[in-house]
């Protein structure tokens, strides 16, 4: 892995392409979602997807990892292309969180996490029944590994506490524990600073920021501009599915075709999931 | 004496009910579908054991002996691997490819299976070689210790099934427990019960774990069909039918979804018929009005907690 250039926040960004989307197009019916657009994603970066509801940011998620099956265009993970599949997309290493939270609310903090890694683990359901010695040394090691995440995050007192009893900041951390269970390489975040107070935005920022540098790479979609402009490498503003600028915080910024869109009176809420 | 003659014998009724409802409710939690073919996997279930008598304890059933005790696990494997195997296929070729259809057509889909089970055991049974005809009812094997003369506990009749029955139901609910609380598999099938597009996002083999639910279901409607085959001695081919209809009833009454609300939905389907049964006094009671009791209190409860007695309100997903 060789050095490219340092990022303002004094952080290397390796060379290696993690995530390559060629192109994607998600059309239904004749409304076009997500419109040609192209994103490289290398390990070590934290790229920002910015843009007005109905953009098609959470649509785009939705391509990438197998939800929605882009009606054009390609997505790889690593070099190898990614089929259209989510249970496929989480094994090879692409994770997410969810804007409007979904967590499994009547499950305790920890069996969401424990749900997250299943996908790493072999056992079956006839050897989760007769309880193997394999079985059981791989169900101790995941409920381990699920502790210690949840620890990671913030919330290694929680464990015992049904999902959907959690504040609401921490069901957003939580939701971020149970993806990094899958072993990703790559991160995407749906608005994980919605709904929350400053401090806790702040606390969110350095969690991101400490899977930066734990080697992920990480894609954040946000609406709270001083959050994304102070936590990515590189930034891309999508307006009504397609990417209207790419490049540095700063450069995006400052670009007055991304006021433009924000400000302008133009109606772009077609996308009616952007908005829920 | 009368009313805990009428508990057993509720209780009973209610055990089986329950083993049954529980296949309803595991099926509609995970992928809200009422299985309606659900009472033939049951009806299978208890073929399946009879044809294992005939081929390996042939000798026992054309002398009209019983069994021996031994045999009895024999049968419950060869009940479950027909059940099973049948909920198993159904899955595959009839409801998994209408899993995005609307949901009248899975529905549908099942009463048409329902009928072509019924059928086919009626039409195509007695042409296996060495078998009984089933357009009839068909005599049960009976199984030594499980079957033969009931106890007599201070003037109440405990039936050697009626033990079998219980023991089954309190069995296969602790497995259910553990095996739902405790295991992967089984928190996976938490998991796609509460979402299953996240489910799916967090890697969990959503088809898998529906084919699990499939199979748990046929599972205990397997040890119901021979519960029921040494209750009543006989079986035939409709046999699923009212079963099935009281069992989803069961279900219902419980709060669709939930598994322990079979259980409670069940044991307490089977009370109200049999205290119907004996202490409705005149025209209303006896057994031939066992079954309007028996619907007017899942009316009643449907009217008054329509989710059911342990179900939590559903909340429609986007």
């Amino acid at each position: 892995m060789t050095v490219t250039d340092p990022t303002p926040s004094g952080h290397v960004i390796g060379d290696r392409v993690v995530l390559e989307a060629e192109h994607v197009t998600m059309r239904f019916g004749g409304l076009t979602a997500v419109g040609d657009v192209s994103m490289k994603v290398h390990d070590g970066e934290i790229v920002g997807l910015i843009g007005p509801n109905g953009a098609g940011k959470t649509t785009f998620f939705n391509c990438l990892t197998g939800m929605y099956v882009p009606t054009e265009g390609r997505v790889t993970l690593g070099g190898e292309q990614l089929p259209p599949k989510p249970l496929k997309v989480v094994r090879a290493g692409m994770a997410r969180t969810f804007q409007n939270i979904r967590l499994f609310g009547n499950m305790t903090a920890l069996e969401n996490v424990m749900v997250g890694r299943y996908c790493r683990t072999s056992s079956m359901a006839l050897t989760s029944i007769l309880r193997g010695p394999k079985f059981r040394r791989e169900e101790e090691a995941t409920r381990l590994r699920a502790q210690e995440l949840l620890d990671y995050v913030g919330l290694g007192k929680s464990t015992e506490i049904l999902a959907r009893n959690l504040p609401y900041g921490d069901q957003r951390r939580l939701e971020i524990a149970r993806a990094l269970a899958t072993d990703p390489q790559i991160l995407l975040l749906d608005e994980p600073t919605a709904g929350m107070n400053p401090k806790e935005t702040e606390e969110t920022m350095h969690l991101i920021f400490k899977i930066r540098d734990s080697g992920l790479a990480v894609v954040v979609i946000e609406h709270d501009m001083r959050f994304i402009f102070n936590l990515c490498d590189r930034v891309l503003c999508l307006v009504r599915g397609e990417v209207l600028v790419e490049g540095s915080p700063g450069e995006v910024q400052s670009d007055p075709r991304v006021i433009e869109a924000y400000i302008g009176g133009d109606d772009t809420d077609e996308d009616e999931e952007e908005s829920a | 004496m009368e009313l805990a003659q009428q508990l057993v014998n509720g209780l009973t009724l209610g055990s089986l009910y329950a083993l049954i409802a529980v296949g309803y409710t595991v099926v509609y939690g995970i992928i809200q579908l009422i299985n309606f073919a659900h009472g033939e996997i049951f009806m299978v279930g208890a073929f399946g054991a009879l044809s294992t008598a005939l081929l390996f304890f042939r000798s026992y059933v054309d002398g009209g002996e019983m069994l021996p005790f031994w045999a009895l696990p024999v049968l419950i494997v060869g009940a479950v691997a027909a059940s099973v195997a049948i909920a198993v296929l159904m899955e595959r070729i009839a409801y998994r490819p209408l899993r995005n259809a609307p949901r009248l057509a899975p529905l549908i889909t099942a009463i048409g299976i329902s009928v072509f089970l019924q059928e086919a055991v009626r039409l195509l049974y007695g042409k296996i070689p060495s078998f009984p005809d089933a357009k009839q009812k068909v005599p049960f094997p009976q199984i030594e210790v499980v079957s033969g003369p009931a106890f007599n506990l201070g003037g109440v009749t405990l039936q050697r099934s009626t033990i079998f029955t219980v023991g089954a139901l309190v069995i296969c609910a602790a497995g259910l427990f553990y095996f739902v609380s405790r295991t992967k598999t089984g928190r996976a099938m938490q998991a796609v019960s509460q979402d299953p597009d996240t489910a799916r996002l967090m890697g969990i083999n959503v088809d898998r774990i529906i084919v699990v639910a499939f199979v748990i279901g046929a599972t205990l409607a397997a040890v119901a069909g021979i519960a029921q085959g040494l209750q009543v001695t006989n079986i035939n081919f409709k046999m699923g039918f009212l079963a099935g209809l009281k069992a989803f009833t069961a279900a219902v009454l419980g709060g669709i979804g939930n598994v322990w609300g079979a259980v409670i939905g069940g044991l307490t389907l089977g009370l109200v018929e049999a205290l119907a049964v004996q202490f409705i006094p005149g025209t209303f009671g006896g057994s031939p009005w066992k079954d309007v009791w028996a619907f007017a209190l899942l009316i009643l409860v449907l009217v008054f907690r329509p989710q059911g007695l342990l179900g939590a309100k559903v909340v429609d997903r986007a």
